[in-house]
């Protein structure tokens, strides 16, 4: 009956080591060398369902009236086009595919938390695979790659901005800006130092805070159904009625508690997709900004 | 929770949905967007336009429906005076007929009276003649009496 919690013998927490461990394949030698394939395989069949839909709505999109599809499509596409517009003020023909494919990508990847914690890898147990975390975004190698590839784009739009030559310029002479050369000599080091860390602290930012708020939000789901597995226990032993209380009370309560944390993480679901999207034009309006 | 080639794979498929999403995804959307918003607004100032051509013929029709309503009773006007016109002629006719035909009578009254007085006169002529015969028959000097008795006709 609690097999799905493996053994019923097994400790609590060797139950969440196990439901952090990814389902790995090695393609090469040494530890940098493997795939979390089941973060990646749900990332990137996320990616494709999420904008194949907008992709098969785009196809057929009519300028009349709309069907529901498309009009909640393009509800979609004039949320991010207006959050876009209010943000960075150049042309979105880049900015706003950008930002679509991270609100849209990321709230898929997160939204896959609603799914019950102990239901992905009993799946893949009963495939005949040990491991299998299904949410992305609580992997870090995940949210590290969207965030490198958002400091490219940053680097990108900066030199497209400026030229290669200015953007070198202003990596030396800004935020400190100098009048005499010798200033400037004095001051390049400073400047160079402090821009190296502005372009590298905000990638870091971002990854860590959408894996730290998923990461986390998993730990207190697999606690949580901790408390429930805990309280079945009780029940099931029939050591009198202290613990058919006590079970009942613990079972509720991880109930309860499953309950306000899944709606509570409605919420964050898509508040850390949007902060991501946000962010990352507004790093983009930023890169591209003369200093 | 290490970092490992995961890392290179998710970055290719972000680089990949960014491709396909700027390609195809993003245009037709904002075309469809941007193109049914020009629709709109199209359609706005053409309801727009219709209001003000509905006005603007209101008014028209407002106009010519006054101008009509100015020549009919222009015309009624017109017509009124004619009639009151031939009434006069025909009054000032029908004076002047009347004066006519009295002018007339007056005169066919006149001969007529003339007629009979020289009629008379001339039967009083030969009364008084014969008359004078008779007296004459006694005392005849029908010369004599003859200019008396002219002098008597012509008092009549």
């Amino acid at each position: 009956m609690i097999d799905f919690l493996k053994a019923a013998g097994d400790s609590p927490s060797e139950y969440v080591t196990h439901h952090l461990k990814h389902l790995q394949v090695s393609v090469g030698e040494g530890a940098f060398w493997t795939v979390n394939i089941d973060s990646l395989a749900m990332s990137v069949a996320l990616g494709v369902l999420g904008l194949g839909l907008f992709w098969l709505v785009g196809r057929r999109a009519t300028a009349g009236v709309p069907g529901r599809l498309q009009a909640f499509i393009e509800i979609v596409i004039e949320f991010i086009d207006g959050q876009v517009r209010d943000v960075y003020h150049g042309s979105r023909r880049f900015v706003g595919p950008i930002a679509l494919t991270i609100f849209v990508w990321i709230l898929l990847m997160n939204a896959v938390k609603m799914i019950p914690v102990d239901l992905p890898p009993g799946i893949a147990a009963a495939a005949g695979s040990e491991y299998f975390r299904a949410v992305p975004t609580t992997d870090l190698n995940i949210t590290a790659a969207m965030a490198l590839a958002v400091l490219l784009l940053m680097l990108g739009f900066a030199v497209a901005a400026k030229g290669a030559g200015g953007f070198a310029k202003e990596l030396f002479t800004a935020p400190f800006h100098a009048d005499g050369p010798v200033m400037k000599l004095v001051l390049a080091p400073a400047n160079f130092g402090l821009n190296v860390i502005e372009y590298l602290s905000k990638p870091v930012s971002l990854a860590m805070r959408l894996f730290g708020n998923m990461y986390a939000g998993e730990l207190v789901f697999l606690l949580i159904a901790l408390l429930g597995m805990a309280g079945g226990n009780l029940l099931m032993s029939q050591a009198g009625a202290g613990s058919w209380i006590g079970g009942s009370l613990a079972f509720l309560g991880a109930v309860v508690a499953g309950a306000a944390w899944s709606i509570f993480h409605i919420l964050v679901i898509t508040l850390q997709a949007f902060i991501f999207m946000i962010l990352t034009v507004v790093y983009l309006s930023i890169a591209t900004e003369h200093h | 929770m290490d970092i490992n080639a995961t890392l290179i794979g998710q970055g290719l498929a972000f680089a990949i949905l960014l491709w396909f999403s700027w390609k195809f995804v993003w245009p037709p959307l904002v075309n469809a967007i941007e193109e049914r918003q020009k629709r709109i607004a199209e359609g706005l100032a053409a309801a727009d336009r219709a209001k003000a051509e509905l006005a603007d013929a209101d008014q028209r029709a407002e106009q010519e429906v006054r101008a009509a309503r100015a020549k009919a009773a222009e015309i009624l006007e017109r017509a009124h005076q004619q009639a009151g016109q031939i009434v006069e002629k025909a009054k000032v006719d029908a004076i002047a007929e009347g004066a006519r035909q009295k002018a007339a009578a007056e005169a066919e009254i006149a001969s007529m009276l003339q007629a009979a007085r020289s009629d008379l006169r001339s039967q009083l002529g030969s009364l008084a003649v014969l008359g004078a015969e008779r007296i004459v028959r006694r005392e005849i000097d029908a010369a004599a009496h003859r200019a008396l008795i002219e002098e008597l006709a012509n008092e009549i």
